[in-house]
């Protein structure tokens, strides 16, 4: 593994991920998801919602870098948010 | 009938996630690695956190080749596709004629890349190529090496030469999987030329042009081989796109670690579109819910 040059951060943000992906597949396996139509100008489903929310997440984090000195930890809790909004009303 | 649920089948998917996972998935974990340390060397790194994010963000050379990129897939869209449809409209329905033209149209798409670059690299040469000395006898001076807007106009020529073939094969296909009951309910009607294309061909070729969108955009968006091998990125930067900054950054000066940083950003990027695309290709001619 020492060829991955693993930090800690980027091992914390994998394993968040890969427990999110995990925790979808079983909720899907007890109650599978219906496409419905919310906020955004299609129906999806809660794993459409979860990828529109991880990349919006990512578009946030990359604005707020590249446009404010501010620190990065409004970003991450911004995009919180915004999965949060989108998978609940998306 | 009463459906058994048995989610056994998903197993058979495993050798596909697998391979998956080996070729694109640890591989882009570890550029996410390397995109927060500055590696020195096997085992002398140091994190440096979202320090390269926000170089390669605030580069105004990336923000310039991002323009470029845009611009040139842009281009590359609005001229391939109507030009695929209108070639594939005029090419012959049946007959050897109809194998003939198909075969013609299809050689571009066989070449190699670099060597479709160098093919064009001496065809538009200004002083020995057959496109380039034309050209300048017409009393037009186009030189590609010296002229960015000459580089720019060859490099478009040159994809829009190499891959028009693609969507007008795509849309061909698609022309010809449209029934002819279609065709005889409008001449009934009387309906002319342009109505049969807006109302009857348009429509039936909606799946097949998305798919010709798609792969064009994408293919465009990450073109490489083809302007580095005719104009190298030059004269200046004029023809330096997203990848051969990339290549420059990662392979030229060994930044390993803002070409991760970019790598990531540009793979974003793509992701975006692709679900763009996507989306509008499931959602097209839906009935809204």
């Amino acid at each position: 593994m020492e060829w991955m040059a693993w930090t800690l951060p980027t091992a914390v943000f994998f394993v968040v991920i890969a427990l999110i992906l995990a925790t979808m597949t079983l909720w899907e396996l007890a109650s599978p998801s219906v496409p419905r139509r919310g906020f955004l100008p299609m129906a999806t489903t809660r794993g459409d919602r979860l990828f529109i929310g991880l990349l919006g997440s990512a578009f946030i984090n990359l604005a707020w870098l590249g446009l404010t000195d501010w620190t990065q930890w409004g970003a991450v809790v911004l995009s919180v948010l915004y999965l949060a909004g989108v998978m609940r009303w998306g | 009938m009463k459906k058994i649920p048995n989610n056994r089948a998903w197993f058979l998917v495993l050798p596909v996630f697998v391979t998956v996972a080996f070729s694109a998935i640890i591989p882009l974990m570890t550029v996410v690695n390397y995109s927060v340390q500055d590696i020195f060397g096997p085992y002398n790194r140091v994190f440096v956190g979202t320090e390269f994010f926000e170089m390669v963000l605030q580069d105004r050379d990336l923000h310039e080749a991002l323009q470029r990129q845009l611009l040139f897939s842009f281009w590359v869209l609005l001229i391939e596709v109507p030009l695929g449809i209108a070639i594939a409209l005029a090419l012959p329905v049946r007959g050897w004629l109809a194998s003939l033209c198909l075969v013609l149209i299809a050689l571009p798409l066989l070449i190699p890349w670099n060597v479709v670059g160098t093919i064009w690299q001496i065809f538009a040469r200004p002083d020995i190529g057959l496109a380039g000395v034309a050209v300048n006898r017409l009393g037009i001076h186009y030189n590609y090496t010296a002229e960015p807007f000459d580089a720019w106009l060859t490099v478009l020529v040159m994809d829009v030469w190499h891959w028009t073939p693609l969507v007008a094969l795509l849309c061909y296909a698609g022309l010809r999987a449209i029934p002819d009951a279609f065709y005889q309910a409008a001449r009934i009607d009387g309906a002319s030329a342009w109505a049969v294309f807006r109302y009857i061909q348009l429509p039936k070729l909606r799946g097949v042009l998305m798919i010709a969108v798609l792969l064009r955009f994408m293919d465009s968006f990450m073109i490489y081989t083809e302007p580095f091998v005719l104009t190298g990125g030059g004269p200046g930067n004029s023809t330096t796109f997203l990848s051969q900054f990339l290549t420059t950054l990662a392979v030229g000066r060994f930044d390993l670690g803002p070409a991760a940083a970019f790598s990531i950003i540009y793979f974003l990027i793509i992701l975006l579109f692709c679900w763009i695309f996507y989306t509008v290709i499931e959602n097209l001619g839906r009935a809204p819910r």
